[in-house]
């Protein structure tokens, strides 16, 4: 945890891994150029009406030195045409402002789709995400794939989102602004990341004790990564005897009353879909490094990494909770 | 004509200290007192009560994002501590330290002896005051008493479906509705009070064209509050009625909407921060002008700025509410009502400026807070304007950003303003000054504070880090900001205790103040300090906006330019 | 300037100001006006999205006889103003009385209302998004009808025993304003819930 003084540096601060000032997406683009102009002008904007301040404020100061300092200065109690023109300036900026921004708001909103877009719908829950691919049948969680989009042929993934409890909202903020995610109603934003690698995000909007670990992590991925990604995530859960004895566990405890296996009787969908959670790089959306050390603290006692999270502790004795912990990593 | 007779003293019984009452007696006079003086003291006693409560909330939550993946609270307990800070600083401090001010002063600046209904003053305030112990009760009996210390921990706008009895069970989210439900009914008592007090009750002379901005501005903070505070009592009953007879309004199970509450809480709740900024506007109109020894400049567009950003406020709700989904119109919409409040506003900060210019500007505690507060509301208001512009919204929405512009204009506006009026009237209030060397003192500690606290903290937003998060991973670069920002708050702390000190200290130490220590100009000097239970011996008559101007300068009285 | 300035008695001859007791009504019948206008949206935003029945078009039936006395009871109330201000005292409280039993006649009509609905077509506030905005609207109009019919019973009462006199105009006035305005917000419910909600 030690501070240098180049935390401090600019690049640092704009490079950041989810600041809003290194976009690397259309909407994101448009967002940050609209925003520059804003600030641009909001900044002009302060150092006039600033510098006219700290002007007034030092040249009129009271000062010992005044010879006659019981006199009252001279008492002016308005002008007509001053006040006309402070009062017209400023609609002239609001209206440039409100113009530049009704653009980007349209062409954000109401964006065409192309026929190549990938469909995504993501549903949020109290504290995880779930992403389900409807043409291609795979469910998946708390990690999206999604395709890099090369501006010639885009190929921008559009997230249909909605909620199954409370109020979250879906952010990466390298990708785009955020949008809501509300039960009851549907949502649609869309994403075009121009470089594949990793995004990072969060959930944005307060909905309940562990809000703060709902994060997010979006995979862009290239043609090819995400054509292999999506073969094997359709493949039914690995089945290895080794770890058989695991899987009984699993088959015969509560856990399938809320999670799904593919190929198990495990269908719940309380909780995150388990069929290739070993394929994933952090469990209980980014609580925690997804390690077989952690897999046995999480499932043993959920609150260790995530108090406040919807999985009850479990109650395994330690044979068991080894035997679940060896299958559950082998679910790749 | 300008005649300078003291206060008979047979009218004045407020000097006879023959004998002093008993602890009790003085306790039953405040308990039973419908006099507006002692009810807005009380207000603002009560106020700086809580601000110091709620204060000590935000304290524990800097301490607890100072670093990352901390352990200093739970997350259930910080949930609770952001949510109750929030709602007491809004609804019981801010709220009531405002109707606190303008309770003693209106009827003093109109001229009047009291307000037009005393005992629904009182009434008003001990609803209010109520309501704030009830939320505080939370602490101890939300979930009956064996789970003491269960706050609600829905956050202060209380979004539908949390509140829903699946996901918020127990008791601390009634209590959270009815602490706000009583603080508003007390609010709409006190606001239909100073409307009928400035209507019906002003001296003679005293046309709604003379009155002090000062009392131009309640009046319109208090029809505000009509039409803003009552939806959010509606909303209440509402949430009332779905957590103890079961109806469906915010159900989403049933088919409800959880957006309907968003526009319900923000149809109040964004007029609700013009009714908190609007009285720091009233004081700056009276502090800005006597120590600038100058009059106010534009008294008519100051008056009409107020009534179109009362106007305008009413209809730029959904500025907080862009990431819901409402569709490019309904957005664009918002942008464009949302930007528009700059007009108004900008007017007044410019006739501010215009009134300083050429005046001979006295550095007292009061005026250095003022100045403070004019930077920063320009800043603050700049920073809204970035938040107005939807796309960007949806980058900075609910993220440290929007924390850093409000309370950039709560704390660095608002906030910096009731200093100002503090040191201002404490005089009128008391008879006493306050210490002018710890006013310096407490002035630039709070200054520095505020700054490296609000700041430093848009910076996280920018970077990605959302609000109402109890912790935060290490390696996404917002530990060192995070714990600047939790430095200045503990700057800021220092600050108000002193401030809190000097309050106490010069009540008894403090240099007797007079009638008039700031050579002032509005009715409220004309008379003693305190002022006697009846105002004035006699009631006053004026002929002009400055009726103590014209007395002190019968050669250029102001009535020769109205 | 240790003492005390007292302004010059420079008064104008006239300065009227308005009584307090009307605008003090005035300010109230505004907040309540918009406590209302939010449990109309709620109603008018929820028409048609229950997700089960009963619907309005079921179980509601015009109260066009209550509607009536509701209405007449404005009127009603006006004359014992005015009679109270032409100092016809025994005919001020019997308008005021007339203007209770019509009234309770509203109040005794809604309580029949809600009873068939409740025990007879099975719609309580839980039943359904219809039954919440509706006993929720009608519930809260029914409540101030309460209200302005205790204040209107004290005022009768007080009436009756010759305590109210010509000077009591003002006061019967704002009671009677806030009549009015109980009235005028049943016209906005009728029409919402009975005539737009089914
Ligand atoms: C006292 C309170 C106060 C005041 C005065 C303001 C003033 C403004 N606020 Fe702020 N705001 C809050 C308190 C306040 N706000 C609070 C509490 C929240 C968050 C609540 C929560 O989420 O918990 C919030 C949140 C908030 C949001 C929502 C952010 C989000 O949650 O996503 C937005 C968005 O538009 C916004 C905008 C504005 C604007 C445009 C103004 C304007 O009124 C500013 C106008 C002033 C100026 C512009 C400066 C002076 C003008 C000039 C010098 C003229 C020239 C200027 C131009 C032409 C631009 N505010
Ligand atoms: C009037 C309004 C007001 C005021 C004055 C303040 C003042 C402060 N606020 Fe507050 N704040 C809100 C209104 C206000 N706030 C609201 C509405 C929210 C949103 C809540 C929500 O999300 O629901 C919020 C949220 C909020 C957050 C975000 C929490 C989150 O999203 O997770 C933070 C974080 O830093 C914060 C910090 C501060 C600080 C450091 C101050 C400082 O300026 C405070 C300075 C004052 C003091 C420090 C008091 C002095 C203390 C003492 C004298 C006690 C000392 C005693 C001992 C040490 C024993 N506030
Ligand atoms: C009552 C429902 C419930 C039961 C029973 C349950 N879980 Fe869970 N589980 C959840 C929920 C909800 C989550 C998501 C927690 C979060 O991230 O907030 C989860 C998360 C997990 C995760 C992390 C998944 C990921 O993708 O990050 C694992 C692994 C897991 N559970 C294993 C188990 C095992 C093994 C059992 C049985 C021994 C079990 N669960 C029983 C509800 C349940
Ligand atoms: Cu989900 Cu916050
Ligand atoms: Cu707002």
């Amino acid at each position: 945890m030690a501070i240098g003084i180049h935390d401090f540096a600019l690049p640092n601060v704009v490079h950041g891994k989810t600041s809003i000032f290194s976009p690397d997406a259309t909407p994101a683009h448009s967002i940050f150029s609209l925003s520059m102009l804003v600030l641009a002008i909001t900044l002009s904007i302060f150092l006039v009406v600033g510098g006219l301040l700290l002007y007034a404020i030092i040249r009129y100061r009271e000062r010992l030195s005044d010879p006659d300092a019981a006199y009252e200065p001279a008492q002016i109690y308005g002008s007509n045409q001053i006040e006309l023109s402070w009062t017209v300036i400023p609609i002239l900026i609001v209206v440039m402002l409100f113009l530049a921004t009704a653009r980007v708001i349209y062409s954000t909103e109401h964006a065409p789709k192309p026929p190549s877009a990938l469909d995504v719908t993501v549903i949020g829950h109290q504290f995880w995400w779930e992403f389900r691919y409807p043409k291609l049948g795979i469910t998946t969680a708390n990690e999206l794939h999604i395709l890099v989009s090369d501006p010639r042929h885009p190929t921008p993934t559009y997230l249909t989102m909605s909620s199954a409890d409370t109020n979250h909202s879906f952010w990466v903020p390298r990708l785009a602004g955020k949008m809501d995610v509300i039960p009851n109603r549907i949502n649609v934003m869309w994403v075009d990341p121009t470089t594949a690698g990793l995004y990072l995000g969060q959930c944005a909007q307060y909905c309940g004790t562990q809000h703060a670990k709902m994060l997010l992590r979006v995979y862009a991925d290239t043609p090819a990564e995400f054509v292999t990604w999506v073969a094997h995530q359709r493949q039914p859960a690995a089945q290895d005897s080794s770890v058989a004895e695991g899987r009984t566990v699993f088959e015969h405890n509560a856990c399938i009353s809320c999670h799904t296996i593919a190929g198990t009787v495990a269908t719940g969908r309380f909780g995150p879909n388990l069929t290739h959670v070993a394929s994933r790089s952090t469990i209980a959306s980014g609580s925690a490094p997804n390690t077989a050390a952690n897999i046995r603290t999480f499932v043993d006692n959920p609150a260790h990494f995530k108090p406040g999270a919807l999985m009850p502790p479990m109650h395994l004795n330690d044979h068991d909770l080894a035997a679940v912990t060896a299958y559950l990593t082998t679910l790749k | 004509m300008a005649t300078q007779t003291p206060v008979p003293a047979v009218l004045d019984q407020t000097t006879s200290t023959a004998c002093r009452p008993m602890w009790l007696e003085v306790l039953h006079d405040w308990v039973t007192t419908v006099d507006h003086k002692k009810i807005g003291l009380m207000y603002i006693g009560y106020a700086l009560l809580f601000l110091v409560v709620a204060g000590f909330e935000a304290l524990l939550i800097r301490i607890q994002l100072a670093i990352p993946n901390n352990t200093f609270v739970s997350p259930q307990v910080f949930n609770r501590l952001f949510t109750m800070h929030g709602s007491t600083m809004i609804f019981f401090v801010a709220m009531p330290v405002l109707f606190g001010f303008g309770n003693y002063l209106i009827p003093l600046m109109i001229g009047a002896r009291d307000m037009a209904f005393p005992r629904l003053n009182a009434f008003s305030f001990w609803v209010s005051a109520f309501g704030g112990l009830l939320l505080y009760f939370s602490y101890f009996g939300g979930s009956g008493l064996y789970g003491a210390g269960s706050a609600p921990d829905v956050g202060w706008w209380a979004y539908a479906p949390l509140t829903a009895k699946a996901f918020s069970p127990g008791h601390s989210t009634d209590y959270w509705t009815l602490a706000i439900l009583l603080s508003g009914v007390g609010t709409i008592g006190t606001a239909l009070n100073i409307v009928t007090t400035v209507i019906c009750m002003r001296c003679p002379g005293m046309k709604l064209s003379r009155m002090p901005l000062l009392v131009w501005i309640y009046l319109v903070m208090s029809l505000m509050a009509f039409v803003t505070i009552s939806p959010l009592t509606a909303a209440q009953i509402m949430l009332m009625l779905d957590r103890y007879l079961g109806s469906h309004l915010f159900d989403t199970q049933a088919g409800g909407s959880a957006v309907l509450w968003m526009h319900f809480f923000w149809i109040f709740g964004h007029p609700e921060v013009y009714i908190l900024i609007l009285p720091a506007f009233a004081f700056a109109n009276e502090i800005i002008p006597v120590f600038s020894r100058k009059a106010i400049f534009g008294y008519p567009a100051m008056v009409a700025a107020t009534v179109g950003i009362g106007f305008v406020s009413l209809s730029v709700w959904a500025h907080h509410m862009f990431t819901v989904g409402m569709g490019a119109g309904a957005n664009t919409f918002f942008v464009f009502s949302s930007m528009t409040i700059a007009v108004p506003t900008g007017i007044k900060i410019f006739n501010w400026l215009a009134t300083i210019w050429g005046g001979k500007i006295r550095f007292t505690t009061s005026m250095m807070f003022a100045i403070g507060f004019l930077f920063q509301f320009l800043i603050a208001g700049l920073t809204g304007i970035m938040l107005a512009v939807a796309p960007f919204d949806w980058q900075l929405g609910n993220s440290y950003f929007v924390v850093a512009h409000f309370h950039y204009v709560i704390v660095g506006g608002i906030l910096f303003m009731l200093f100002s009026a503090f040191y201002y009237w404490y005089p009128k209030m008391t008879g006493r000054m306050l210490s002018e060397k710890l006013g310096k003192w407490h002035f630039w500690l709070f200054l520095i504070g505020f700054h490296l606290t609000f700041d430093i903290m848009h910076i996280p937003g920018i970077l990605g880090m959302p609000r109402r998060i109890y912790t935060y991973e290490a390696d996404r670069g917002w530990m060192i900001w995070n714990l600047l920002v939790s430095s200045g708050a503990m700057i800021q702390t220092v600050g108000v205790l002193l401030f809190v000190y000097n309050l106490v200290r010069s009540y008894f130490k403090g240099a007797v103040a007079g009638a008039d220590p700031w050579d002032g100009w509005t009715l409220e000097w004309s008379t003693t300090s305190p002022p006697p239970s009846y105002n004035f011996a006699v009631i006053p008559s004026v002929g002009s906006r400055r009726p103590l101007w014209d007395l002190k300068h019968p050669e250029d009285p102001d009535n020769n330019y109205e | 300037m240790s003492q005390a300035a007292v302004i010059p008695q420079n008064a104008p001859e006239v300065w009227k100001l308005p009584s307090r007791g009307i605008v003090g009504m005035a300010c109230l019948i505004l907040a309540e006006a918009a406590i209302f206008l939010i449990f109309v949206v709620a109603y008018v935003y929820y028409i048609g999205k229950s997700l089960s029945g009963p619907t309005p078009r079921d179980v509601l039936t015009l109260p066009i006889f209550a509607t009536i006395c509701l209405l007449s009871s404005s009127l009603t109330v006006h004359l014992a103003v005015s009679t109270l201000h032409g100092d016809k005292r025994r005919l001020c409280s019997l308008w005021l009385a007339a203007t209770v039993l019509l009234g309770s006649i509203f109040l005794g009509s809604t309580a029949l209302e809600w009873y068939h609905l409740i025990y007879h077509d099975g719609l309580s506030i839980r039943t359904n998004l219809f039954g919440s905005t509706y006993y929720s609207l009608v519930g809260l109009h029914a409540s101030h009808v309460i209200v302005g019919l205790l204040m209107l019973t004290l005022a009768l009462i007080f009436s009756l025993r010759g305590a109210v006199t010509t000077r009591h105009t003002e006061r019967l006035q704002v009671l009677s304003l806030y009549w009015h305005f109980v009235d005028g917000i049943w016209v906005v419910v009728f029409l919402v819930v009975y005539v737009l909600g089914r």
